[in-house]
């Protein structure tokens, strides 16, 4: 059981940094997903953590111990790899007793334990094979069974479900998820699937390029997105992002083709004229009867997903997706009018892509309005 | 590209089976040799069936070349070379595939290049070397006036002797580096996912855990193949144990004493040549190297073709 403080880590291959400075705190106990893409440093951030990789600047420290000179297996990380990393020539039962071997334990002890651990994982029946003759799930299984029973102070994961189809994979995420509150351990898990993320972690860490774009539980990540980036990310099918500007006497946003669409009014208060990005989720948006007061868009093509349809639309020249349980029928090029509630509307700065945060003068107009 | 038509298999079969026998024709000449007494292997025209006098040549051969000791010297020297070779370029081919150091791939060319240089190329040197292992340290001491400063401090003068000639270790030491099975380790660790080795920097293996307990397990297949090709290889060599044994009574190895057997004008002192016995004695010192093939086949095809994992 362990806190994990990252202060300023950097990493750099030669010439080339690839983690810029990153400043992260994971509590005891937590289950902290880091999401991105790949090539966002995610993995090497995890590698570091681990000990697989050397930390070129800044410290790393796990229960208060500084551990960026010690070995991978004093650091009490135990991992679980995206190709399971299973010895071949073991069968299951050394595979998850072999760092009990490492230590020394004797062989009746381990043998207790190893079927402890394979039992709660459901290998018992499979303790004398060997990973080649099992299936994928199975192999998952054997290597969190390798990681549990080290009793580790943080589990590691590094994308461990990309290799399992699509069903299997819910199904592994729900046992990761059982597991950790069963154990209790501190868990960091990296993945590029938003979905996993969004349904594993107790927080969210969003990366790109290096750099941590924003820290949050799930639900804050997804409806206040810091950036484009993240609110890009997130989401799925993903957020629409429009140009824009500000108009204050419209109490809104101008649209490229003049329309506009309305905006709290705290986040345009004393910002008349600047450029935005309005970012609209999919699934915010409402389609209104025609004839109805709204932003008209150009209908393209539906998309049937059986719960809900996905409507692709164009504005101006701009595309557009609206998903919407409405059932209407359209031809290509017809008029769909949408109806954008105020409080859907995210505003990002154009230049920086940052989230326009309330202004003083919002808040103060808010005040008053209360 | 496979094509199967009735035409193409009779030609492919036709030239495999004319193969087949060229590469028999000589054995098979060997075996009828060895079977037939010195008049009827001496006569012409050359017989092409067996005789009955086989066990008898066997008799002669054995006891003329006193095959028995010198069975035992090859087969240890042979299993030695294997072992060493083995060791060697398991913990070579660790060295530069797992250790991240600066020289590696300078280490590996200079071993890769050894390949070009056989033993018969550099039997000199390495004949000066095994009359004296220690002569490089000897000359090193010579040079720098180090011997010369004992001498004078202490009074006695420095000899580094180590002399190889005679001895197993001579057989065995020069021959037991092996670019080749340095080779066929790398490009078998090279197919070692990184995760597999990561995998077991958490479990807490050290590196040298990591060799034994999973890269060795792991490599059974090319041990089996590395060791086939390096016994038939030790069991065949001639022009160094011919070179350092010159005390053949207690270290002669069979392949030596066979040469010895094949009749020439020295040895026969211009009598009947007495082929008959020396292909019989090469029946007999043909056999451990086929045992060791047929036995190992299974693994030695599987270690060479892919990675059986």
């Amino acid at each position: 059981m362990a806190d994990i403080s990252i202060r300023k880590v950097r990493k750099s291959y030669g010439k080339d940094e690839v983690v810029h400075g990153v400043d992260l705190d994971i509590r005891n106990g937590e289950f902290v997903v880091i999401l991105g893409p790949s090539g966002c440093g995610k993995s090497t951030l995890l590698r570091m953590i681990a000990g697989l990789e050397d930390i070129s600047g800044g410290e790393i420290a796990i229960a208060d111990q500084v551990v960026n000179a010690l070995e991978p297996r004093e650091r009490g990380c135990a991992m679980v790899f995206q190709n399971y990393a299973l010895y071949p020539h073991m069968t299951v039962a050394e595979n998850i007793g072999y760092a009990l071997r490492v230590a020394g334990m004797p062989k009746a002890e381990r043998r207790k334990k190893v079927e402890e651990v394979a039992a709660s994982v459901g290998l018992m029946e499979f303790l004398e094979r060997r990973p080649g003759q099992l299936s994928g799930g199975q192999r998952q299984r054997v290597a969190m069974a390798r990681a549990i029973i080290r009793e580790p102070k943080v589990f590691l994961f590094d994308e461990p479900l990309s290799n399992l189809d699509a069903k299997l994979r819910v199904q592994m995420r729900h046992e990761i998820r059982r597991i950790h509150n069963r154990i209790g351990a501190t868990s960091v898990f990296v993945t590029h699937d938003q979905h996993e993320g969004m349904t594993l972690a107790d927080r969210i860490v969003i990366m790109n390029k290096g750099t941590i774009e924003q820290v949050g539980t799930p639900s804050e990540i997804y409806h206040n997105p810091a950036s484009t980036y993240v609110a890009g990310f997130v989401g799925s099918p993903a957020m629409n992002f429009l140009p824009a500007q500000i108009s204050a006497s419209r109490q809104g946003v101008t649209l490229g083709g003049g329309q506009t669409i309305a905006v709290d009014a705290p986040a345009v208060a004393g910002r008349d004229g600047k450029l935005v990005q309005i970012g609209l989720r999919p699934e915010e948006i409402a389609i209104a009867a025609p004839g109805a007061p709204g932003l008209v868009t150009r209908f393209e093509f539906a998309e049937e997903l059986g719960a809900a349809r996905l409507y692709h639309l164009t504005y101006e020249d701009l595309t557009l997706s609206v998903l919407s349980t409405e059932y209407r029928h359209y031809t290509p090029g017809e008029d769909v009018i949408l109806q954008i509630p105020a409080s859907a509307v995210h505003l990002f700065d154009a230049d920086t892509g940052r989230k326009l945060a309330h202004t003083a003068k919002g808040k103060a107009a808010e005040v008053t309005l209360a | 590209m496979i094509e199967r038509t009735p035409i193409l298999n009779v030609a492919t079969h036709l030239i495999l089976i004319t193969g087949l026998a060229l590469l028999l024709l000589p054995v098979w000449i060997a075996y009828v040799a060895a079977t037939h007494d010195l008049q009827t292997v001496n006569s012409a025209p050359v017989e092409i069936w067996p005789g009955d006098q086989l066990w008898i040549n066997v008799q002669a051969a054995w006891t003329q070349a006193d095959f028995g000791p010198k069975f035992v010297n090859t087969f240890i020297v042979s299993v030695g070379v294997v072992v060493g070779k083995i060791t060697i370029a398991a913990i070579t081919a660790f060295g530069i595939v797992f250790f991240n150091h600066r020289l590696r791939m300078a280490i590996f060319w200079l071993i890769f290049i050894t390949l070009m240089l056989p033993l018969e190329v550099r039997i000199v040197p390495t004949y000066a070397v095994a009359a004296n292992a220690l002569m490089p340290f000897q000359t090193i001491l010579d040079w720098t006036g180090m011997t010369w400063l004992i001498e004078r401090a202490s009074g006695v003068r420095v000899d580094l002797q180590w002399n190889m000639l005679n001895s197993y270790t001579g057989l065995i030491l020069p021959l037991i580096a092996t670019a080749t099975g340095t080779f066929l380790y790398r490009q078998f660790f090279l197919t070692i996912p990184d995760e597999l080795v990561e995998a077991a920097k958490m479990d807490g293996a050290g590196p040298l855990r990591f060799l034994w307990q999973v890269l060795i397990p792991l490599s059974r297949t090319n041990i089996a193949a590395l060791a086939t090709i390096m016994f038939v290889y030790s069991w065949n060599q001639y022009l160094w144990p011919l070179l350092i044994i010159t005390d053949r009574a207690n270290y002669g190895l069979v392949v030596v004493e066979l040469g010895n057997l094949v009749p020439d004008a020295m040895t026969t002192g211009g009598g009947v040549p007495n082929w008959h016995i020396a292909m019989a004695a090469t029946l007999m010192v043909m056999i451990p190297p086929i045992l060791v093939v047929i036995f190992m086949q299974r693994w030695f095809v599987r270690g060479l073709i892919n990675t059986d994992k």
